[in-house]
This record gives C-alpha cells, structure tokens and sequence, in this order.
C-alpha cells in the first residue's frame, strides 16, 4: 500500500496531495534552502549538498518524518529513478574543473548519493537501487518495488533535477499499513494530478 | 507482496569481456591465469596533465554513429549475440554504467546520448533488443544490475537477459578521483601493506542470463543463488567503520542461497587498494567467518572500471569455477589490513563449486551475491 507520498514541482511541495510550501518564483537554489527553512529542519549537512539531494532530502523527510511512518532501519529499501542521472552536477563539476577541480562536488557526480543522503538521515541500512529512465515509469517502480521481500517498508520514486528543472514524486510503500493501492495506474495517477499547476 | 511465487533458477549462458587485457572472455581470462596485468602509465595530456596508471583499451572498433564507449559496450554484446539467437520480446537488455557517455561533455554536451537512458536504448537497438533498464548505482552496479535481472527472470517477466557493466576511462572520472586524492602513482596493491589508492580502468563485461539452460546447454551450468544489498547510512563518500553493513548483505547473500560458509570455496572481493575500503572489507570478511577463505581482488588487473567491476570481476570467476582454478590477487605482498585474509598469490589448480562477490561503492551501498556450478 503506499501509505504516504510527497510531490515537488512547480517550486511547491505537498505532502500526500496538502501544500506544505510554495516558492516565489525564485531560483531552484533558493526555492531549496527556503523550503528547507520553513520545514524547520536542523541538518547543516543539508547546505552542502547539490540540488538533485537536496530536492530527494526534502521530500524523504516528509514521506518519513511528518508523516509519522515508523520503521526500523534493515527492513527498509530505497529506489528512486530519474531521467537525467546526476548530469546537473556533473555539468556544474565539469565547468568547475576548468580551473580546480571541486572534490565536492566530485562526489555528487553519481546519482545514487541522493539515496546514500537519505540513508545518513534516516539511519535506513536495506537495499538501495537507481534507475534512469526517460520518464517517470509507473510500471518499472510498482514492479520492481513488488519484487522486494514483502516485509520491507521501501521509500520508492522519481527525483529528477536539471537546472531549473525539478521533478519529485517520493512514496512510502507497506505492506502491513492501509493505504492506496501500489500498482501503476495508481502511481501513474499520483504523479500526473499534482504535474503543471501554478507557479512556473 | 506475493507470498507462495513459484521462482525460476537463473542462470549465467554466456558472456563476454571487452577490456585492456583482451577482446573476449577467453584472452581475459588466460591473461589472468598469467598474472598479466592490464594496467599500465598513461601519459595523455587529454586524460590528465600528470601521467596516469590506468587500464585502457587500445582499439575499439564499431560503427561511425556510435561512440567510443557505445563502441565498447557493442563489440562485447555482438560476440553474445553472433553465438545466440535471443527473442526480443522475451530478452531483457540492462546497462549498468556510472558515467556512460560523459565523455560528450567536452565535445558535444547537448548530444541527445549524454542521457543514460538514451545510450541505453540506443546500444539495445543497435544489438537488437527491445526492453532496455539502466541501473547506476555506483560501483555495486554491475552486481546489482545482475540482481535486478535476476529478480525480473525468476518471475517470469522475462526469459533471458543480457546485463552489460561499461564504464570508459575519461578525463572526467581521472580528475575527480585525482582531486579526492584516491589514485596510486603506480600499479595498485589491494589489502597490501603498501597500498596506496586506486588505478582507474575501463571495460564492458556482458553476462546472459536465462531461465532456460538447456537452450543453452552444455554451457549454461553456473546458477545464480542469491543476494545482498544493503547501505551503510554512514557517509556518502568513506567506507563503513566496522564493515557490519557489508557483512549484512553476505549473511543475507547466504540466506537466500542456503549454502553455508563451508560451501564457499573463494571470495571475489571489491578491493580497491584505497586504505578505507579495504580495511572495511577485512573486518565485513571477519565478521561473516571468511578469514580463511580464498580471496582475490581483481584490480589490479583491471583497474577499477566502475560499473563494469561487478561484471567483469564476475565473469572471470565464472570461469575461475568452470576450469576449477583460482586466479591470483595481483600487487599482494604483506598483509596492510587489520583482520585476516587469506590473498591468493599465484594461480592455483583447486576443485571449485561455489564463490562470493562482493562490491562496495560511494553513496554507502554494498552488494554481496552467491554464484554455483551446477548441471542443469
């Protein structure tokens, strides 16, 4: 059952389908911090990271944190998918290896260090596993998170950062809980009712 | 979710490696028996200002339209795909890579292939296949993207699968590494007292995968048991202190494979020869009872190529198994960790039934899979 979600895009963030914050038209960089800041969380670790783990932090915390969700931290898997990997900090490392290259941002240059970030945080020791797909694939993450062994919790989705662009869509899936069903016509649902509203 | 599946077996059909030591599984392999190295010095001012002591591969060849890591990735699955006649419906391609094409950054960085998705689709294609993944997760990529095929085959989604692990020695991966100052001047020593970092390596390793070995027969006899991953939650970028995170996904590698420690007859480590890694590993080996198991590090054959390690490093023990020989863990001399291991220093004709592989990357994730000769 996915028990709990969280959507970033459009510079808001909502929490199973409530606004928590909304941006003011600001850069992705700022819109970050300041949602950072209104979700009163103190975790200076935060700052350092680059934008595609700071974007997955920040919805992780409310899909785990505000929700309430409890868990122990061998029972829970994290897989997340995206479509343009950690290109967003390679570009940004790349630019600035042309006069000292930057070891860290060198170690953002994989995608996974955004789940890496999430297990530091939530102290989650299960399985991780990233994939990169052109779009959001409904099909991909209601299989292969239903391949997983059924006791698991698995905080599972899409993080997808480029730029300006931002795309989060992050759930909580459990077997043991009530919630809306995990398949992908409801995944697919989740994610497109909460795409294109407001604020560019 | 489902409690009574029926599981298929998987199991490994074929495979082929691309790599500085030779242009199929068979050369990589007789090389490795002979302790020759694949590593050498670069001096290549488009690599690096300093010289560097890497693996590279020194001609790869394939069509105009494809890049040079394309290239690689193509003339390992093309040897696959000459032997085999595979359903496309039915077949699962899998690209396990950290960097792909990143090289496109210098010279063409809004080239549509800079995406991992798009190389992917783009190097099924041009091999045939229709169900393209790309799993990029560090450098437990290749083992998991085996585990992740495993787990798509042994429920039915699909009959077979071809997992490449790719990654190319670029000017993009030698600086970062370079400015975290994780490379070895010279060729590198895993678990040696010596060690000191890293040599970076490139290599496409292709495994095929089926759940129906008589197709395939009388090669196909090597299963895959069962897996581990799990992460560290410690640091995104240092290994875990106490190893215990590696151990849980060997006890958990294990589990699933009901086989007991006594049934592991060699360990294909991770062993990067950074003084961290493999120090973790020494105390994750201890903790799981595998101190006097036989233990090697491909590295200092390969290099570290990333996301083809799990694959490549696979293959070669693959064959270790078949021709019941364990191959040596080159630029060992003296012990350099704390707990002990047993480092295999020469080439050694030995029964052989069943081995582990382990892998341990950046971001804190650890992957332990169990593998096993068997007639079908």
């Amino acid at each position: 059952m996915i028990t709990h979600y969280c959507r970033i895009v459009n510079k808001t963030v909502r929490l199973d389908g409530v606004e928590i914050f909304r941006g003011e038209g600001k850069s992705l960089d700022e819109f970050l911090i300041n949602a950072y800041n209104a979700l009163k969380i103190d975790y200076p670790k935060f700052y350092k990271m680059d934008n595609l783990s700071k974007a997955g932090f920040l919805a992780a915390e409310l899909v785990l944190k505000n929700s309430g969700a409890s868990y122990s931290g061998e029972k829970i898997s994290v897989v997340l998918s995206n479509a343009h990997a950690s290109l967003d900090t390679d570009v940004k490392y790349a630019n600035a290896s042309k006069t000292v290259p930057s070891p860290a941002l060198f170690v953002y240059t994989l995608p996974n260090i955004v789940a890496g970030e999430i297990c530091i945080r939530h102290k989650i020791k299960g399985e991780n596993a990233f994939f990169v797909s052109e779009t959001f694939d409904p099909s991909l993450m209601a299989t292969y998170v239903s391949m997983l062994p059924a006791d698991n919790l698995c905080l599972a989705g899409w993080v997808d950062v480029m730029g300006e662009h931002h795309d989060v869509f992050l759930y909580l899936q459990d077997n043991a809980s009530p919630g809306k069903p995990h398949n992908a016509s409801t995944l697919n649902e989740l994610y497109n009712k909460e795409y294109g509203t407001v604020n560019g | 979710m489902e409690s009574a599946v029926n599981l298929r077996n998987v199991w490994v059909a074929d495979d082929s490696i691309v790599s500085p030591l030779g242009a199929d599984s068979e050369e990589n392999f007789s090389n490795v028996v002979k302790s020759v190295s694949g590593l050498s010095r670069i001096a290549d001012p488009s690599l690096s200002a300093n010289s560097v002591y890497a693996g590279q591969i020194p001609n790869i060849t394939g069509d105009h339209y494809l890049t040079r890591f394309e290239k690689m990735c193509t003339s390992a699955v093309s040897q696959l795909t000459s032997r085999h006649m595979l359903p496309a419906e039915k077949t699962l391609f899998v690209l396990s890579t950290t960097k792909g094409n990143i090289d496109l950054l210098k010279s063409d960085p809004s080239h549509p292939r800079i995406h991992l998705h798009a190389t992917a689709r783009h190097i099924a294609k041009a091999c045939g296949f229709k169900h393209s993944l790309v799993v990029s997760n560090a450098c437990i990529s290749g083992v998991m993207a085996i585990a992740v095929a495993k787990r798509y085959l042994e429920r039915g989604e699909f009959d077979h699968a071809i997992v490449v692990g790719a990654d190319e020695l670029t000017s993009f991966v030698v600086s970062g590494f370079e400015s975290l100052g994780a490379l070895s001047n010279e060729q590198c020593r895993p678990f040696d007292q010596d060690r000191a970092g890293i040599n970076l390596g490139e290599a496409a390793g292709v495994v095929l995968l089926t759940t129906q070995p008589e197709r395939f027969a009388p090669d196909s006899n090597i299963k895959v048991l069962g897996f581990g991953l799990t992460n560290d939650a410690n640091h995104i970028s240092g290994p875990s202190r106490t190893g215990e995170e590696l151990a849980l996904a060997i006890r958990a590698a294990i589990n699933e494979s009901r086989v007991s420690n006594n049934d592991i007859d060699f360990i294909s480590a991770h062993g990067t020869a950074t003084l961290y890694n493999d120090e973790m590993e020494s105390k994750a080996f201890a903790l799981s009872g595998f101190s006097e198991t036989s233990l090697n590090s491909l590295k200092g054959f390969y290099g570290h190529t990333l996301g083809a390690a799990g694959v490549v490093e696979m293959i070669i023990s693959i064959h270790s198994l078949k021709r019941d020989t364990l191959v040596p863990s080159i630029g060992y001399r003296e012990s350099g960790v704390s707990q002990k291991l047993n480092v295999i220093e020469a080439t050694t004709k030995k029964p052989l039934k069943t081995f582990l592989k382990t892998a341990s990357g950046f971001g804190g994730c650890n992957a332990a899979m169990i593998i096993q000769k068997q007639s079908i």
